[in-house]
């Protein structure tokens, strides 16, 4: 591709020591008509990136909150076309980095062709299907090329060396760095910035193609710096849809939901530093 | 001896160093997992090839599972259709009463073997939990078992059974609270205690190695079955049936017999109340193409690609997925796959019981039930095998609940 993707020109223009904030939102959690506005304040609260989550009926990589939004989601009718239709949305305002992040069966049952020209056509940057690994399903790193969507990939404190490497060479984009091996949400207390320091060394050594954000377990401004403080960034998702539970569907929800990213991403100093680069 | 001619080497090869039957199988998993696969593959395939290993397996088979199991000649139950013979694969007498254990004491002998400390396994009808919880006792083990909260009030009996075993029984109470979503929530443990932690898959299906691992460890069925099928009848059986959820039992009957061109292989899924209403669990009948827990195969899905949720009121038929090898099987013709309904089930636990006094469990029942179907096309100097997958004393509340119904 001769054309830089959205996500590589946010990593080469980012301004000296600041984390990228990816932020996980279920695609229409709480409510599919206030995604968009929800993605705005996330945007102007400073999220740089968004994955926005594909629902589905047995995500078996997630945990309880991810599997709560994802049903709650699609009670309320939410599907790939509708999802679609919200990224064409926050698209007439925003070029915040999109990723589109689920597993592969409702992806395989739309076409897996349809699925790349629409979600190209929608303008989303890039992937992450958890339940498909490198090396594992070909067709679908082809069609990542051909489209032009960046192919995010994982890595685990067990993978090795070699395999992350392989990783690394796979992903476009980002790779993500599970903090932990767990479900989504996983938390260790403070033992994560401890366990995890030798695991991001690896991971530093390892993947030279490509940006590290590090997810998993971070809930607060100090879990983030604690475990980014060697990559480029840090992602949050359960935390964000936790924290949105708990508050839907009261006054000002989104406002309030604006207010925890701004504390997460700059911590209690908030009216110190520029809300937004 | 010299059996019937082989048609095709290619059923017997697979799946393929990936993991593949045709383009089903595979191993779709977080990458958490893909090291733990990859370590299991290893161990499983050193396994198999140490003697040490294979001889352990198969004294504990004989001496605590009770192996050989018998090939019942059903006599009046043959007379009952007045065509083929009907024979029984008794894996019923299996110590804890299925067909379940002989896998579950081959993973947890690997389990062993790789160092792992901890058993989990899934159950839907309770008889890979009670099985996996045996073992475990046997050798002194940590076993967990996720159970969907509907089937802990449907299998009581088989709960109390893995609590006295000593297991720990953890109710799953999302989704359809059954099968899949136990699966899902082991698989959720799995990821997250995956150093020193040994997933029991009990049915044919999941990532690469499972399927063909459960596969070599109940095809002990389809083995005993030709040896016996010669020694009584001189010849394979014309036609083999077994019941298909995940396809465990089904595999290991069939695998052994699929060379052999003669011998006729139904697998019978669990029509629920129809294969036409939403209400069923023919994953190969009215399901489509797709990827759960851990590999492709057919799936009862929504047009977008969400699981359905299955009926069968026989939660071990109870899923709305089928092993990957089901799938490649259904797609080459080589076994030719039905459904039962639950009423036409229930029918067949009364059939066998009054014929000849043995109680099938609801999964078995189902290949019983399509006897119906099947016998008018046999001739009397065919045999029929049906695999007798497990007894019904854990479905008697069902079973009871039925025939006071009507």
């Amino acid at each position: 591709m001769s054309n830089k993707g959205r996500i590589e020109r946010l990593f080469e223009t980012r301004t000296g020591h600041e984390k990228i904030m990816s932020l996980f939102l279920t695609a229409g959690y709480p409510d599919p008509s206030e995604t968009v506005a929800l993605v705005r304040e996330l945007e102007t609260s400073g999220a740089d990136i968004l994955e926005l989550g594909m629902p589905f009926s047995d995500p078996l990589a997630d945990g309880p909150t991810i599997q709560y939004a994802s049903k709650v989601a699609l009670e309320q009718g939410v599907n790939l076309d509708s999802i679609f239709g919200m990224i064409r949305e926050i698209r007439k305002t925003s070029q915040i980095p999109i990723v589109l992040m689920g597993y592969i069966n409702p992806v395989l049952q739309y076409g897996l062709d349809a699925f790349f020209r629409k979600a190209k056509a929608s303008d989303a940057d890039g992937i992450i299907l958890p339940d498909v690994p490198p090396g594992e399903f070909p067709e679908i790193e082809d069609l990542c090329r051909k489209h032009g969507i960046d192919s995010i990939h994982l890595v685990a404190p067990n993978t090795s060396d070699s395999r992350m490497q392989e990783i690394d060479r796979a992903s476009r984009g980002f790779v993500y760095c599970v903090s932990v091996t767990g479900v989504t949400g996983t938390r260790e207390g403070d033992e994560v910035s401890r366990s995890v320091s030798g695991f991001i060394q690896r991971v530093r050594k390892n993947v030279t193609r490509n940006p590290v954000l590090v997810g998993f377990g971070i809930r607060s401004h100090a879990d983030a710096m604690a475990v980014s403080s060697e990559t480029d960034g840090f992602i949050v998702g359960s935390a964000l849809i936790d924290y949105i539970r708990g508050i839907y569907p009261g006054p000002d929800w989104i406002k309030k939901t604006g207010d925890f990213v701004r504390e997460l991403k700059y911590g209690s100093q908030i009216r110190e530093k520029s809300t937004h680069p | 001896m010299d059996i019937e001619k082989k048609i095709d080497s290619r059923f017997g090869s697979l799946p393929d160093n990936r993991g593949f039957y045709g383009k089903f199988g595979g191993r779709y998993v977080p990458e958490i997992l893909i090291p733990a696969l990859d370590e299991l593959a290893g161990a499983f395939f050193a396994a198999m090839k140490d003697p040490a290993f294979q001889q352990h397996f198969t004294s504990l088979l004989h001496e605590y599972v009770g192996r050989e199991t018998p090939l019942t000649y059903a006599g009046r139950l043959s007379e009952h259709f007045g065509k083929a013979r009907i024979y029984l694969k008794r894996e019923d007498l299996c110590h804890t009463g299925a067909h379940k254990i002989n896998n579950a004491v081959g993973q947890v002998l690997l389990a062993r073997r790789m160092g792992k400390t901890r058993i989990i396994a899934e159950t839907g009808a309770g008889q890979h939990g009670v099985a996996t919880a045996t073992v475990c006792a046997y050798f002194g083990m940590t076993c967990i078992i996720y159970m969907g909260a509907e089937d802990i009030v449907r299998q009581k009996l088989n709960v109390d059974r893995m609590r006295l075993l000593g297991a720990e029984v953890r109710p799953v109470e999302s989704g359809a609270k059954t099968l899949s979503n136990a699966i899902n929530e082991a698989i959720r443990d799995w990821v997250s205690n995956v150093e020193d932690t040994f997933y029991i898959i009990g049915s044919a299906v999941g990532p690469h190695p499972y399927p063909m691992m459960v596969r070599e460890f109940q095809s002990v069925i389809g083995k005993e079955t030709i040896d016996q099928s010669l020694e009584q009848e001189g010849r394979l059986p014309d036609y083999v049936l077994a019941c298909v959820g995940g396809g465990s039992n089904a595999i290991g009957m069939f695998h052994p017999l699929l060379s052999y061109e003669n011998v006729r292989l139904y697998g019978i899924e669990a029509a629920g109340e129809g294969v036409q209403t939403p209400r069923h669990a023919a994953t190969l009948s009215g399901g489509l193409p797709g990827i759960l827990h851990g590999s492709l195969s057919y799936l009862l899905q929504t047009q977008y690609g969400q699981i359905a949720e299955a009926h069968s009121v026989s939660a071990g038929l109870d899923y709305p997925g089928v092993g990957p090898e089901h799938s490649f099987l259904r797609d080459s013709g080589r076994v030719t796959y039905a459904a039962v309904t639950d009423s036409d089930a229930l029918d067949g636990v009364q059939l066998l019981s009054s014929k000849e006094g043995i109680i099938p469990a609801l999964e078995t029942a189902h290949a019983i039930a399509y006897l119906d179907t099947m016998m008018p096309k046999t001739q009397p100097d065919e045999f029929v095998v049906i695999n007798c997958s497990g007894r019904g004393d854990k479905d008697m509340e069902t079973i009871s609940k039925f025939m006071n119904r009507t």
